[in-house]
């Protein structure tokens, strides 16, 4: 089922990276800044960031499976992608993409790993989409759109040529 | 082995829940555990070599026999996988099979422990102790006597592939004492269930199984034709310890015919690649220059062992739970 209101995607994701522009600058962290999406949606959201934002560093690439809390319940996932942070993480500020932000239960994995990796100076959480029913304490530092989805719906990224957001009931 | 106990390996849902043979997987399993291992490569590069997908499990490493490389490799993916790990050294003269082996099974268990590594001089050793745990104990086959070693046969796919790509145009030549070899068993049901096309076996033909050639396997008793426009030699280790007399003359006429020198290396393709399950006995099966030297990929093996043992260790134990997803 398509959004009844299809959004803009690539306008949603340059008004973002304005919004990260600002944070870095205010921070006066851009230099020691570093991009990292979590697979699959949040690499194509944040290839698209990293590109706007012309960042020096190389993109960093997260798959949060080996740190999920539903492991010993589901088992892993068979094609879990290696992950990969081609920078050293200690003394930078890490700006963490994701497609959509539900629980928050995928951020406190990705964040598990990352500090595995080394102790960064700061994470900054940006996503498309945030919408409610978090289960942990984790809200959005910069945001493209907040929405509000019935208990029984999801949103699903699909990409990365075009990125598109298709709306779902859970038992479609 | 007959059928049942190679589908003990399996549960009701088609995952696997023990690890003891090669034999009876199928081609999706087997590509699906060296994806898993290619990830859990990265693991080891990084500054915490730690995940945690076994947080809170323990694993008991229980070695019937002697082994330093493959405990030690499984003692370091258990604790990459943040499991809780505990080694019992079992000297095999201490223990009997049968009655004192289950003993020793019931008093593990009743410590709750979550996954069995078993290496034993017994062939089928492994399998008699999974048909014997409690159900949702996971056991790993570690090498039982002569008739399988699956993990090492998967960290050898995975060397392989990092090299070669493609396995359905593959040559591959398994030189030494393939008749003693739990390795050579488990690697050549590996590539059978992989279709490689070109499999070869060069030995004496005291150290050659009879009636191998069924496998589709090519038996040469010359190792420079043997090895002619191959891609990949696995050398194996001349079983000391498992022979007794009569299968060979000595190690040095041993050496002289079979013994992988840089010359005789020279037959196979330019860009072939060397393998060794290890200890290597230098001199006996393979000429230090070899084993050292830019083909050789035997210490490559090792690493690639630890993340090979992580992705079967989390396959076992992530299984589907009984309970319903909510």
């Amino acid at each position: 089922m398509n959004l009844k209101e299809q959004l803009d995607l690539d306008a949603l994701i340059y008004q973002m990276a304005q919004d990260l522009k600002e944070y870095l600058r205010n921070r006066d962290i851009t230099s020691k800044s570093a991009m990292v999406g979590i697979h699959t949606g949040g690499v194509w959201v944040a290839e698209k960031l990293h590109h706007l934002l012309g960042l020096s560093c190389a993109l960093g690439v997260l798959d949060i499976s080996f740190y999920r809390d539903d492991f010993t319940r589901v088992g892993l996932h068979p094609k879990v992608k290696p992950s990969s942070l081609p920078f050293d993480v200690n003394g930078r500020s890490i700006i963490l993409v994701d497609d959509v932000i539900h629980t928050g239960r995928t951020i406190r994995a990705a964040l598990n790993e990352i500090f595995d990796y080394g102790r960064p100076d700061a994470v900054i959480l940006t996503a498309l989409i945030e919408r409610e029913g978090r289960e942990l304490p984790i809200r959005a530092d910069i945001t493209g759109k907040k929405m509000t989805l019935g208990r029984d719906e999801y949103v699903k990224l699909s990409g990365p040529k075009p990125l598109k957001l298709t709306r779902h009931q859970v038992n479609e | 082995m007959n059928k049942e106990s190679t589908s003990i390996q399996f549960n009701s849902q088609g995952r696997l829940q023990h690890f003891l043979t090669i034999e009876g997987l199928h081609k999706s399993h087997i590509l699906e555990i060296l994806d898993l291992a290619t990830s859990f490569l990265t693991v080891g590069k990084r500054e915490v070599k730690k995940v945690p997908l076994l947080r809170g499990k323990t694993v008991v490493s229980l070695f019937f026999e002697a082994s330093t490389r493959t405990r030690t490799s499984f003692e370091l993916a258990a604790k990459r996988l943040s499991a809780d790990l505990l080694n019992i050294p079992v000297g095999a003269s201490s223990t009997q099979k049968g009655e004192s082996l289950l003993d020793t099974l019931k008093t593990l268990q009743a410590m709750h422990s979550d996954m069995f590594i078993v290496r034993h001089p017994g062939s089928g050793a492994s399998h008699f102790i999974a048909q014997h745990v409690v159900p949702g104990v996971a056991v790993i086959n570690a090498g039982d006597g002569r008739h399988a070693h699956p993990t090492q046969a998967i960290l050898d796919l995975l060397t392989i592939r990092q090299h070669k790509k493609d396995f359905s145009t593959l040559s591959m030549a398994i030189v030494g004492d393939v008749l003693h070899s739990r390795v050579a068993r488990s690697i050549l049901q590996a590539l059978r269930i992989l279709e490689v096309p070109h499999i070869r076996v060069v030995g004496p033909r005291t150290l050659i199984p009879k009636g191998i050639e069924e496998w589709g396997v090519h038996v040469y008793d010359s190792l420079e034709e043997g090895l002619v426009d191959v891609d990949v030699i696995m050398m194996l280790r001349l079983q000391k310890e498992r022979m007794q007399g009569g299968f060979l003359p000595s190690e040095h006429e041993y050496y002289r015919h079979y013994g992988l020198t840089a010359e005789k290396l020279s037959c196979a393709k330019p860009d072939v690649i060397v393998m060794h399950p290890g200890p290597i006995n230098r001199g006996v099966e393979i000429a230090s220059e070899v084993a050292d030297g830019p083909h050789s990929v035997i210490l490559q093996q090792v690493s690639n062992g630890i993340a090979v043992r992580m992705a079967i260790m989390a396959m076992v134990l992530g299984r589907v739970a009984e309970a319903p997803i909510p």
